[in-house]
């Protein structure tokens, strides 16, 4: 019996609107992950994969707009309800990762502060020592000495506040964990003890967790199903196996040939060749056309629809099914 | 006629140059407004005499402090004298001391900032001790100090209020000259073997105009305030000339009495005139610092 | 390195800029053309008159001579502990010492700065705040149009008309005094009226000085205040764009922490080293308002004392003002080095 999801995306199109017009950053968007599955998205950037990790917690920034669709976690509309019902769900039914730990903390404040401001906004009936007792642990299960709870986060390494942040998006037990490029800012070492302790505590707390990266190698890895995007659309959604054995998008294709591997010797870097398009006046028809190397006509005037080749497998492009020609 | 020419194409590069402001968003309508606010200021300033009802400088020409009516719409003061023409004509003294106090920091403080960054090192650093430490002191109370040592005069206000702003200009220009001598093309022009002074000029220079345009703007506003208050305090300039900042001093006894309209008039023009730089220079500064622009 | 260490040694850095700027004064009164001694009698004088007052003020002896006489008079501890102040030299009106006047003057001045600062900043930050975090929208705008008006008006207009509005149409407050002059100001313990009422434990007093304080700081708060809502405004804006206030609302804390407890908070810091170098501009409009509101504190004294021609009055009250913000800014400096603990280490 499948689980409910916890988080369910129909058709989501965000859009930010400027000075100098509409850019649609998110269009026909639809997905949905369960309690206790890896979900990543890959994309490089201006994907649009931040912009919808934001719009899960509705905090895209101004002048974003969430312009159509449905956001449901656990069932309720999110976009029906006030922001004070908003918040209620922020930090403690979902919770964020931000990408650059150097910059996610508040510098004024000791880090134990942060926790207890966090446990006390949530449960107000909690006292501050009982708050505090809880960060201890929190901290603990971090690798993070309990004596540091007085410190302040200039006095931590970026490794350190990452783990902070983790403590804290997991500290009220989160049904869904969005991780933005929670690695990008560190260097490789860290990265791996970083994303085993995501593992490892959401194998122990049981949470659905969203892996935002441009790194495809770390997704590939990690998660049970992938969504790549590109220029704001979904371009392939299929489970991890999947992917692996079956890659039927030319931009997916692209992206796993550019990923070096380390035992062969002699290698050349391969890359997709240009650069993606500039979202104020997006190309008429497939927004991949001018990068692919199996576009036909009917790319470059029509929008290719999203559809599903069988076990779950969705792409959006005219040329699926055949192979890859290289 | 050559001279009609000269100010035909003058006007010719300029229109164009204006109206691709109002693209450029909110800030561009500020330089606007602010543009034609102070426009209209000068040329009322300098047509006034030609214009007003009567002599500014005429006494009697009506009943003492009559308050504004239709035959004279801003009243008169406790001379008898009609309050619309002195607004009309006042605006000359404040205008001159702005511009030449202006012209004095500019002519000073640009030179001294682009030669004292470019050369560096302990003459940099002293300069910039001396300089910060009179940037720090109390501006009006220089200006009253100097003032009061140099007497009155349009030339004596326009020192002291410039020995007030130098310091501004000295600063930023040498906050601009310090990132830019660092760049690549003024190393290349150094490595070819050009002059210090032509560096210093054709290309260090140019890229400085820009942030003193604004400065300039933001001086020329706080000079206007300034000028009124050293007026004010009796520094001023002691000649029976129409002058907003007299009216306001004179228009200050008559407060007791009732009479309101000898101070309120002046004192409005010379927010408009101040309000007009300022907004030039809001305006020029948002668009030449587009942090906020998203 | 710790609070404490950074103290002194901030400490120590003001000496040589207090140097400097007494030097600066020093340099000033000597540099500008004209004899101050001719001048004070407005030509008027016989040679001998001329003389005699050099002599008595010490204005004859070679410059090297007079700076040093300068600088040790103001350092002269012996001299500060006898008159409860220091030795700025004499008057050339009634060769009086300057130093008493200027102490006794100043009291009302720095009242006078405190509640017009208190006022700007309240206004100027609360206003601010609101105004970003309606950013662009008609609020944002009305704030700013206010706030760059407020700054455009010259500070004198402004109390004339508050004057003209509740002192002569609607007879409400007095005007010239720093209390009402059928009360006994209170007793003299630091010279600032409301303090010393509360000193004394009498809240009649307390109120009345209060009344005669509101229209002056409220006119000078107003025009600063201009200033300081943009100020905000600006730091607010960038501070609000940082990750952290974003990852603050991402954890669902309420509105109102993240506006004051994350961005505030942080923002605050570079407001206050603005406001701290905005007090140099706060004493030039001090100057002004107590001239229109003649209160009795050393802008009036200043200002009196250039109708009178008398330069080392003015001399001495010059090198009070610097002393003043010498002052001030060295508080500022170490309550920023309080507020981030960033800054010790």
């Amino acid at each position: 019996m499948k689980n409910l999801p916890i988080l369910e995306i129909n058709s989501l199109a965000v859009d930010y609107r400027t000075s100098r017009g509409t850019i649609r950053a998110v269009e026909d968007v639809s997905f949905s992950i369960e309690k206790g599955k890896t979900l990543g998205l890959a994309g490089e950037s201006g994907s649009g994969k931040s912009t919808l990790g934001l719009s899960i917690i509705r905090l895209v920034p101004y002048p974003g707009v969430i312009a159509k669709g449905h956001i449901k976690i656990g069932g309720t509309d999110i976009l029906k309800l006030s922001e004070n019902e908003m918040r209620s769900i922020r930090g403690r039914k979902v919770a964020y990762i931000f990408q650059d730990p150097m910059t996610s903390l508040n510098p004024v404040k000791r880090i134990g502060a942060h926790f207890v401001e966090l446990i006390c906004t949530h449960e107000p009936t909690m006292k501050k020592e009982e708050a505090f007792d809880r960060a201890k642990e929190v901290l603990k299960n971090l690798g993070i000495l309990p004596e540091r709870i007085n410190d302040y986060p200039h006095q931590f390494s970026g490794g350190m506040r990452q783990r902070i942040m983790i403590g804290l998006a997991i500290a009220l037990n989160p049904d869904l964990v969005i991780a933005d490029e929670p690695t990008t800012a560190l260097d490789v070492i860290v990265q791996a003890k970083i994303l085993d302790l995501l593992e490892s505590l959401r194998k122990i707390y049981g949470m659905a967790l969203i892996l935002v990266s441009h790194d495809l190698s770390i997704i590939l890895e990690r998660c049970d199903e992938i969504i790549v995007m590109y220029a704001g659309h979904m371009v392939e959604y299929a489970t991890n196996i999947e992917l692996h054995r079956n890659p039927q998008h030319p931009y997916t294709q692209g992206l796993l040939r550019s990923i070096p591997n380390i035992e062969l010797s002699d290698q050349r870097l391969s890359a997709i060749p240009g650069s993606p398009p500039n979202m104020l006046n997006p190309p008429k028809g497939c927004r991949f056309w001018l990068r692919c190397p199996q576009a036909e006509k009917e790319c470059s005037t029509k929008e290719p629809p999203l559809v599903n080749i069988g076990r779950n497998h969705f792409i959006r492009c005219f040329r699926h099914g055949e192979e890859d020609s290289q | 006629m050559n001279e009609v020419k000269i100010k035909r194409s003058i006007l010719a590069r300029l229109i164009p140059r204006l109206t691709s402001l109002t693209k450029r968003g909110p800030s561009g309508w500020m330089i606007i407004v602010g543009i034609v606010i102070v426009s209209a200021l000068v040329i009322m300033t300098v047509i006034g005499p030609y214009v007003s009802p009567h002599d500014p400088s005429a006494i009697l020409v009506g009943p003492i402090r009559a308050p504004p009516s239709l035959q004279f719409p801003m009243g008169t003061n406790h001379l008898g004298q009609d309050m619309l023409s002195r607004v009309l004509c006042g605006g000359s003294i404040m205008l001159q001391v702005a511009a030449f106090s202006v012209l004095i920091c500019f002519i000073i403080g640009v030179p001294i900032g682009l030669f004292s960054s470019y050369v560096g090192g302990f003459f940099d650093s002293a300069c910039s001790l001396v300089i910060d430490a009179l940037y720090a002191f109390p501006g009006l109370v220089i200006a009253i100090a100097i003032a009061a040592m140099l007497g009155p005069g349009v030339i004596n206000m326009a020192l002291s209020i410039a020995v007030v702003y130098i310091p501004s200009y000295f600063r930023i220009v040498r906050s601009q000259v310090l990132s830019i001598k660092e760049l690549a093309y003024v190393e290349a022009a150094r490595a070819s073997g050009s002059k210090w002074y032509t560096i210093l000029f054709r290309y260090i220079f140019p890229n400085v105009i820009p942030s003193i345009v604004v400065v300039v703007t933001i001086n020329f506003a706080d000079a206007i305030l300034t000028a009124a208050g050293l007026t004010f305090i009796g520094l001023g300039v002691a000649v029976n000339i129409p002058d907003w900042g007299w009216d306001l001093t004179k228009g200050r006894e008559l407060i007791a009495s009732g009479t309101w309209w000898v101070i309120t008039f002046p004192g409005i023009m010379i927010i408009l005139l101040a309000l007009g730089f300022t907004f030039i220079g809001e305006g020029l500064s948002e668009l030449l610092n587009p942090k906020l622009q998203r | 390195m710790g609070l404490r260490s950074y103290i002194i040694t901030r400490i120590l850095l003001t000496i040589p800029t207090l140097l400097l700027l007494l030097s600066m004064v020093f340099l000033f009164m000597r540099v500008l053309p004209g004899d101050p001694v001719y001048l004070h009698f407005e030509k008027k004088a016989t040679p001998e008159q001329v003389e005699q007052m050099r002599h008595l003020l010490g204005l004859d002896k070679p410059l090297w001579t007079q700076y040093i006489d300068y600088l040790l008079g103001l350092v002269n501890f012996r001299y500060f502990l006898q008159h409860g102040y220091p030795n700025l030299g004499k008057s050339m009106q009634n060769y009086e010492p300057v130093g008493g006047q200027v102490f006794s003057a100043f009291p009302a001045t720095l009242e006078l700065a405190i509640y017009s600062m208190l006022i700007a900043s309240v206004m100027g930050i609360l206003l601010g705040v609101i105004s970003s975090k309606s950013y662009n929208s008609v609020l944002d705008h009305l704030i700013r149009g206010l706030g760059t008006i407020a700054y455009a008006i010259p500070v004198f207009f402004l109390g004339i008309m508050f004057q003209l509005i509740f002192g002569v149409y609607l007879h409400w407050l007095p005007t010239g005094l720093r209390i009402n002059p059928n009360v006994q100001p209170p007793a003299h313990i630091t010279g600032l009226y409301t303090l010393d009422s509360l000193l004394e434990g009498n809240l009649f007093k307390f109120f009345e000085s209060l009344k005669a304080l509101l229209l002056p700081s409220l006119t000078l708060g107003i025009v600063l205040s201009g200033m300081f809502i943009r100020l905000t405004r600006t730091n607010m804006l960038e501070t609000l764009r940082l990750d952290f206030v974003t990852a603050a609302r991402a954890r669902g804390l309420k509105e109102s922490t993240v506006t004051y407890g994350y961005a505030l908070r942080n923002a605050f810091l570079p407001i206050l080293t603005m406001m701290g170098l905005q007090f140099a501009m706060l004493l030039g409009g001090a100057i002004l308002t107590e001239t229109t509101f003649s209160w009795p504190g050393l802008g009036s004294y200043i200002v009196s004392r250039i109708n009178y021609r008398d330069y080392t009055a003015i001399q001495g009250a010059v090198v009070m003002f610097g002393l003043f913000v010498t002052l001030v800014s060295l508080v500022v400096d170490i309550l920023y080095a309080y507020f981030d603990p960033r800054i010790r280490l």
